[in-house]
């Protein structure tokens, strides 16, 4: 019998995360910049939009503020990191991440440090609240419709085209006149602030917020996902994301045998799929769109 | 059109590129030979600003471009190829070329999105272009092939079609024969030629196969160590005692 509560409940934590892995997968999988910092992003975005909301700020700026600061953040990031060609985006994010765990836990006058933040108002806009689980699921699916639809229309434009010539092959977009800094900076600040866009989404749905909201552990789960349902595609990153929060809910029920712990044998679970994959399916289940053209109907078209 | 000043690049104690300074001029393809690890492609990489030079300066149609970062270079008119091909590959050959013209207002990232007409407009131009370029070179049955499941003959080609899309005065190939067959090789020499004729595009090319420079060029200027020994027209190099004995090891 299959709760309808705990279904909602699910397509609400399917389409946060979605936002998660299709803002990653246009870093990762369409300009191939390695960034394992995105639970960091995801929790200025919270932190920001709790702290300003519980002050009275209206919801939609409270998360659009969020955005900004996400977005703010990675810029920073990318000024020393990327104008290099290599991994130092890795490392520094991988820094980054534990940094912002550290400030959401120390800086306690502003984040309550380890108690977290508690009664984080529902969302509301213009009046109209999404104070339950089925209307803040009509929220979070428009923004994920949003993210969806301005993703998708970056990898198809000329600038997406840029972006996978970036991946491919940095060097020889520099000699075709490509200032490829500032490309990535402006997908890497571009994703940063959809993870922001998440982060509020999660704040105002659970309305409590801690550290532990935001580890690294979180940014796994979303490469995970990314590299399963397919690098540079969005359908492929959502279907992996449905599969995976169900399968970490279902697991939930399975009778255990004494002594194992159910979030180990998630992560056993996840780490075994993952080899599987790029063993027998290095591009995803559904491997990046390729984009074709036809000379004789684009004529006819024009 | 290129003129490159007392051109200088140590790499510590190596001096790969010793005060070198030629010329070449609008509508010529040039030669630049030299024998392995002469600093030939270090040339290319101080012209076109994947290094930068110790020393010398480099001017473009009577502009200083030295020490401008890569892209802006190329913005200015120089296109070039690598030495190993690289092409986007897991990108199609279409999608090559229609990523290399430059200032397209489609890679602004709102407009690009947006599609506004402006660049659906640019798009399609580009686009009859790209089709154009591959059907005089026979590319375009494999246009919307990814690039890196071509032979690479045909990535040679592909990166060379890309290099022109940028409409480039100036172009610079790095051994545009290399691993490419004798028949292949005759196509490849016509096209560049054609360019030139028709097109009025300047080469300056680097290459190991002598018979291919002494038949293509019109001046060949000669490294050895870093160091210009010969400049001249191709009948002049190959009496030249300098550059016989730099290539007999003399």
């Amino acid at each position: 019998m299959p709760d309808l509560g705990l279904l909602v409940h699910l397509a609400v934590v399917i389409s946060i995360y979605g936002i998660l892995a299709i803002s990653l997968n246009l870093i990762i999988g369409t300009t191939g910049l390695f960034t394992i910092g995105h639970a960091a992003f995801f929790g200025i975005g919270a932190y920001t939009s709790a702290i300003l909301a519980k002050l009275g700020v209206p919801w939609i700026l409270a998360a659009l503020a969020g955005i900004i600061l996400a977005g703010l953040v990675a810029f920073l990031i990318g000024i020393p990191t990327l104008r290099l060609v290599g991994d130092y985006l890795a490392v520094v994010t991988l820094g980054l991440g534990e940094i912002m765990r550290a400030v959401f836990k120390n800086w306690i006058p502003v984040t309550r440090g380890p108690m977290g933040l508690p009664g984080i108002p529902h969302a509301a806009i213009l009046g109209l609240r999404f104070d339950t689980a089925p209307k803040f699921l009509i929220l979070s699916v428009i923004c994920l419709a949003i993210v969806f639809f301005i993703a998708e229309r970056i990898i198809r434009s000329p600038f997406g085209r840029v972006l996978k010539g970036v991946r491919e092959d940095e060097t020889a977009a520099q000699a075709l006149g490509k200032n490829t800094y500032r490309f990535k900076m402006i997908i890497f600040v571009t994703g940063c602030g959809m993870a922001g866009l998440a982060g509020s989404l999660y704040a105002h749905y659970i309305s409590y917020i801690d550290p532990g909201s935001f580890v690294m552990w979180l940014t796994f789960f979303i490469i995970l996902i990314i590299m399963l349902g397919g690098l540079g595609n969005n359908v492929g990153a959502l279907v992996a994301t449905t599969v995976f929060v169900l399968l970490r809910e279902g697991l939930r029920f399975v009778a255990l045998p004494e002594g194992l712990n159910p979030a180990a044998l998630q992560q056993l679970i996840f780490g075994l799929l993952l080899i599987v994959v790029t063993i027998f399916m290095p591009r995803g289940l559904i491997p990046e769109r390729k984009i074709t053209y036809d000379r004789e109907r684009d004529h006819a078209q024009s | 059109m290129l003129k490159v000043e007392n051109l200088t690049k140590n790499f510590g104690e190596l001096c790969a590129v010793d005060r070198l300074s030629f010329e070449v001029t609008q509508g010529a393809i040039q030669g630049l030979i030299g024998p392995n690890g002469s600093g030939k492609t270090t040339v290319f990489n101080l012209i076109t600003g994947f290094l930068q030079p110790t020393a010398g300066r480099t001017f473009f149609k009577d502009r200083e471009i030295t020490g401008l970062p890569s892209h802006a270079i190329a913005q200015a008119g120089i296109a070039r190829t690598f030495q190993l091909v690289r092409v986007f590959r897991r990108v199609t050959v279409l999608e090559n070329l229609l990523s290399a013209p430059k200032a397209q207002r489609g890679e602004r990232i709102l407009p690009g999105a947006l599609q506004t007409p402006q660049v659906r407009r640019e798009e399609r131009e580009q686009l009859d272009r790209a089709w154009d370029l591959l059907s005089v070179v026979g590319l375009d049955g494999v246009a919307n092939e990814y690039c890196g499941n071509l032979p690479y003959a045909e990535q040679k080609m592909v990166e060379l079609t890309r290099a022109l899309m940028t409409d480039p005065d100036l172009i610079l190939l790095d051994e545009p024969t290399s691993g490419i067959n004798p028949t292949l090789v005759n196509q490849i020499l016509d096209y560049i030629r054609m360019l030139r004729e028709a097109r009025g595009k300047t080469f300056l090319v680097v290459e190991h196969d002598m018979r291919v420079i002494m038949n293509l060029c019109d001046r060949i200027v000669v490294l050895n160590y870093g160091e210009k020994i010969a400049d001249g027209t191709p009948a002049e190099i190959a009496r030249d005692r300098a550059v016989i004995d730099a290539y007999l090891g003399v």
